[in-house]
């Protein structure tokens, strides 16, 4: 196990200190609509931090403007001390999202896909980098599928592909953008154990984006709640297990009114 | 208004996209392998389409010419003007199209897919600049590879127009003849001048291309918006370019 302030490297096991995340006012608009309404919240390094909420709600745009693929209306998002917004960052800190869809390369090969990475940033030879592409699959129990294209891979696979992909970039802050959706109740709790063993095993700083309950009172260090743009709950997750604001639990185990169904109430 | 607005700012994002590709000249040698991959479909595989069209344009020209040059019974002129006609007009524009249709839409339709299903993102996220992996080894390659296939259409229509020529019962021209006047009226300079359009044409049509592909928002449906919006874009721009070219060339 590394220590507690450290990031070890998967791949070297050296050990480098473990980054945080300030999420500091943070406000988006696109043109007259308010995704994010003046967000603040910190993760701190080493801890797996859960943004939950409702579709629409704005997690994925947060979650973007942590890697620096959005930039922000006001307020910053600060990643190890460095503006995420500014591209030198992802230069600083080594960063890996994993997408909703897994987004791999689908004309490129499982190893391909896995072997960009240090091909284009040149971190080792090709008997190096082929040591660091099978490290990485045997740790996802992926070995098998080296030689597949991403179209012949199960929604499972695609995800654990994308995990091993983010893996081989030797990240010290690792995002998840609802990585157990579209999966069966199986598959999810495997995720969501790999997400907690590579954080047990690798102290990485983690962030996950999703709305699945079980992942984030089982794996989560610390839970947000967005809703409408606003962080409306941030707290562990024993403080969601019998949750106080009505929202809250409404979000979190709504009940099916057939007397009373929600999408009549809804606005068009 | 609006289209106005449209119209500048993607002037404006194809030239930063061009300027940033540029500024990563410096790694084409390491991306060697993917410099001649777009070498082979650019040049490679447009190849029969360039060579069939400028066949049949240069033995149309023949025809034409021959037709309305036997009035005047100057049918033995008809090289010099096959010959010109293809070296620094047809040749190019037509290659140019043809690059268009075929290169362009399938570069915008590739890079659109990547940017609509996040792969475009996830280069983001990796540090790996589209610009350097995806636009430059494409812009090198139609530098290279847009000339040759001008030329070879140059030549393919020229041999196109002297078989016409030879086998048509109003021109009924040797081929000796024909390349004869060819080679008296048609000047290194002409072919030079035509390649280079060639290749203003071909740079034009890929880097308009990548631009609208890695600009594309939304699903399937703006993929195929982005092709068509791509290859308009790309044949109104080599008629235009052509025109300017032409001027500053004269």
């Amino acid at each position: 196990m590394p220590s507690a302030s450290h990031t070890r490297n998967p791949f070297t096991h050296v050990e480098t200190p473990a980054v945080g995340v300030a999420v500091e006012h943070l406000t988006k608009n696109f043109g007259s609509l308010k995704v994010l309404k003046d967000v603040s919240f910190t993760v701190e390094p080493g801890e797996i931090f859960v943004l939950m909420g409702p579709s629409g709600s704005g997690k994925s745009v947060l979650l973007k403007h942590v890697v620096g693929l959005e930039y922000p209306t006001s307020g910053r998002v600060m990643v190890d001390g460095h503006d995420a917004a500014s591209e030198l960052t992802r230069e600083r800190v080594r960063m890996a999202l994993v997408f909703q869809s897994g987004a791999l390369f689908n004309s490129l090969s499982v190893y391909d896909n896995l072997a960009l990475y240090p091909r284009e940033h040149r971190v080792a030879d090709e008997a190096g980098i082929r040591e660091k592409v099978m490290h990485a699959l045997r740790i996802l129990s992926l070995e098998g599928a080296a030689r597949k294209f991403p179209a012949d891979l199960s929604g499972g696979m695609k995800k654990r592909v994308a995990i091993a992909r983010a893996l081989v970039m030797e990240p010290q802050l690792m995002l998840y953008d609802e990585p157990t959706s579209e999966l069966d109740p199986v598959m999810s709790a495997t995720i969501s154990e790999i997400i907690a063993s590579l954080r047990e095993e690798y102290h990485v700083t983690t962030i996950v984006v999703s709305h699945d309950r079980d992942l984030a009172l089982n794996i989560a260090d610390r839970v947000g709640i967005l809703m409408d743009g606003k962080l409306i709950f941030l707290g562990p997750p024993s403080e969601l297990r019998e949750p106080k604001d009505p929202v809250v639990a409404d979000f979190l185990a709504p009940k099916i009114d057939l007397q009373h169904p929600r999408f009549k109430k809804l606005e068009t | 208004m609006k289209q106005i607005t449209a119209i500048l700012e993607g002037f404006g994002s194809t030239l930063l996209l061009l300027l940033r590709a540029l500024s990563f000249s410096g790694t084409l040698v390491r991306q060697r392998a993917r410099f001649f991959e777009q070498c082979y479909l650019i040049g490679y595989t447009t190849l029969p389409i360039v060579a069939i069209l400028s066949f049949f344009i240069g033995s149309v020209l023949a025809l034409q010419a021959g037709y309305s040059m036997q009035n005047f019974g100057t049918q033995q002129f008809i090289g010099s003007l096959v010959g010109l006609s293809m070296a620094r007009e047809l040749g190019p524009v037509m290659v140019a199209i043809l690059v268009a249709g075929r290169v362009g839409s399938a570069i915008a339709a590739e890079l659109a897919s990547m940017k609509v299903y996040q792969e475009v993102d996830a280069l983001e996220t990796m540090n790996i600049p589209p610009a350097r992996m995806l636009v430059l080894p494409r812009l090198a390659a139609a530098l290279v590879m847009v000339p040759v296939l001008a030329l070879i259409g140059d030549l393919v229509g020229w041999f196109g127009g002297a078989l016409v020529s030879k086998y048509t019962s109003i021109i009924s021209i040797e081929p000796e003849a024909y390349f004869a006047v060819l080679r008296r009226y048609t000047h290194f300079k002409d072919v030079v001048n035509g390649l280079l359009k060639a290749e203003v044409f071909g740079f034009v049509v890929v880097l308009v291309c990548c631009n609208i592909g890695l600009n594309t928002r939304g699903g399937p449906r703006e993929i195929g918006a982005s092709v068509t919006r791509a290859v308009v874009t790309s044949l109104i721009l080599i008629l235009v370019v052509d025109y300017f070219l032409t001027q500053v060339l004269m």
